[in-house]
């Protein structure tokens, strides 16, 4: 029975050669995929949040953890898929139009990734167009908005206006962020939620599907 | 005496503004990489330029911020790597007139070395070509700014150390309670420290926050090291109002803020997002009230 505590504690460290290493000791031995991630890979990861919140934890540490947990959610991709189990939901995620930058958004792309999420990152400057495409052709639920500039920060509304005009608002929810992207920015321009970091925009998505399915 | 501070011989140095916003208010489009405005529209670029000059700016920086060879080669761009660079240099020796000196300015990739969408080799390439641009054109020094990550930092500042130019690195501290971490978590001891010891002439901050968060960063990089300390710090932090975006802090506001920075050393002042002419103006004229 191999000690399931150090893949958390490989999770929280972001080290992945030891959290794959545990993940397949723990795959041999017949443990259930789905009790790894829900029992300690998503614990360790809410942990570095909390760290990364409290400032203990900055940028490299949650890329690293990211980087570990998906190391071991591509092994386990495979059984999962068997048992039916789907990704937490897909997701659309870009730097908005006008906007070249894209630290941010890889940033939150990766945790997504790591947090069980299907993403598909379209870039960034992305036009409206290429959302609502990915809405209609990738089954996408939800979509997550990037800039970084305050002079980006209205083609978000832009974005969304689109959606609406396209007739796909509703099919999705709606997520924003990025350094100048505020609680009340995201209010104004319509969007369903808003994180002021990266850890937390996987809470804020995970929040977000949980309500997509239930609605 | 090294060439840094024969320059600063007679006091501290006050810089300049942004250029990024002013050219927007020029006609610059969103999404438009400023530093194409060296080709198609070098009157408008001088023109800004020339206004720091005229308000006071006894460095002045230059238009070349994102010409290195990685978003270069992202925006399709990288066949005027070498015309971005000499012309942005050109334009601002110009405006200067020799009443200012005009160190290059060269931004971070946008790429991370961490995640592994760039190499070392690459990065390191990226700058050299830029720096060596740079200098060919005549830059009096050269400047690594808004800096996140010490890693990046420490291979662009190895690039540009073989120009022979001085090189100064500022981090942008934008992150963390205090706004004292850079994205990437680097204190400013860390930098300062990583940075004197690769060589650098002058460590310092810009962008990030207001400039009011600046003076503990500012007394920490001049603890940390030996080296003169450059503060470029943004007009606030921005708001939106209306759909128009405004910068909270006044010119006057941003320059009563001078004395303490002088004081806790640093060496050269001016202003980073958000600031104008006018912010300068109102630097240089608190400078020479001191």
């Amino acid at each position: 029975m191999p000690d399931l505590q150090k893949l958390y504690d490989a999770v929280l460290d972001g080290d992945q050669k030891t959290s794959v290493a545990v993940t397949q000791e723990a795959l041999a031995a017949q443990i259930d995929p789905l009790e790894l991630i829900t029992k300690y890979m998503v614990p360790a990861m809410d942990e570095v949040g909390r760290r990364f919140e409290c400032e203990d934890y900055f940028v490299p540490e949650l890329l690293l953890s990211a980087r570990a947990m998906k190391g071991c959610l591509e092994l386990l991709r495979l059984l999962l898929a068997a048992q039916g189990s789907q990704p937490v939901a897909r997701v659309a995620i870009g730097t908005v139009k006008g906007d070249l930058h894209d630290i941010g958004k890889n940033l939150v792309g990766s945790l997504l990734e790591g947090g069980g999420f299907e993403v598909f990152d379209l870039g960034a400057d992305v036009a409206p167009e290429k959302f609502i495409q990915a809405i209609r052709d990738k089954g996408v639920t939800l979509v997550a908005l990037s800039a970084l500039l305050t002079v980006t920060m209205p083609s978000m509304r832009t974005t969304i206006d689109a959606l609406k005009q396209a007739g796909v608002r509703d099919q999705v929810k709606i997520m924003v962020g990025g350094a100048p992207v505020t609680q009340q920015f995201a209010d104004e321009i319509g969007a369903d939620g808003y994180s002021d970091n990266a850890s937390a925009a996987v809470a804020l998505a995970r929040r977000l599907s949980a309500l997509e399915v239930a609605s | 005496l090294s060439q840094l501070s024969s320059w600063l011989q007679n006091g501290p140095l006050i810089t300049d503004g942004a250029w990024g916003t002013q050219l927007q208010n020029l006609g610059l489009e969103l999404g438009q990489m400023p530093d194409t405005w060296n080709l198609s529209h070098p009157d408008r670029v001088e023109s800004v330029a020339a206004a720091y000059v005229e308000a006071g700016s006894q460095v002045i920086l230059t238009n070349t911020f994102r010409s290195n060879a990685i978003t270069l080669s992202e925006a399709g761009l990288l066949a005027q790597l070498e015309d971005l660079n000499r012309t942005g240099v050109e334009i601002s020796k110009r405006a200067a007139g020799g009443r200012a000196l005009v160190f290059a300015s060269i931004g971070p990739t946008g790429k991370m070395l961490m995640t592994g969408e760039v190499r070392a080799d690459e990065v390191e390439e990226a700058f050299a070509a830029q720096a060596s641009a740079l200098a060919a054109a005549g830059a009096d020094a050269l400047l690594l700014e808004t800096m996140s990550d010490v890693e990046e930092a420490r291979i662009a500042l190895t690039a540009a150390l073989r120009t022979g130019l001085p090189v100064i690195v500022s981090f942008a501290f934008d992150s963390g309670k205090n706004k004292d971490r850079t994205m990437m978590g680097a204190t400013p001891e860390m930098a300062a420290r990583a940075m004197e010891e690769a060589g650098a002439s002058a460590v310092g901050a810009n962008c990030g926050a207001g400039i009011e968060r600046f003076l503990p960063v500012c007394q920490r990089l001049k603890a940390a090291c030996s080296l003169p300390v450059w503060i470029k710090a943004n007009a606030g932090l921005p708001e939106l109002q209306g759909g128009a975006v405004t910068y909270s802090t006044s010119a006057g506001f941003f320059a009563s803020h001078a004395p303490a920075l002088l004081e806790s050393g640093a060496s050269f002042l001016g202003g980073c997002c958000g600031t104008s002419p006018d912010f300068i103006r109102a630097l240089a004229a608190q400078r020479s009230a001191s």
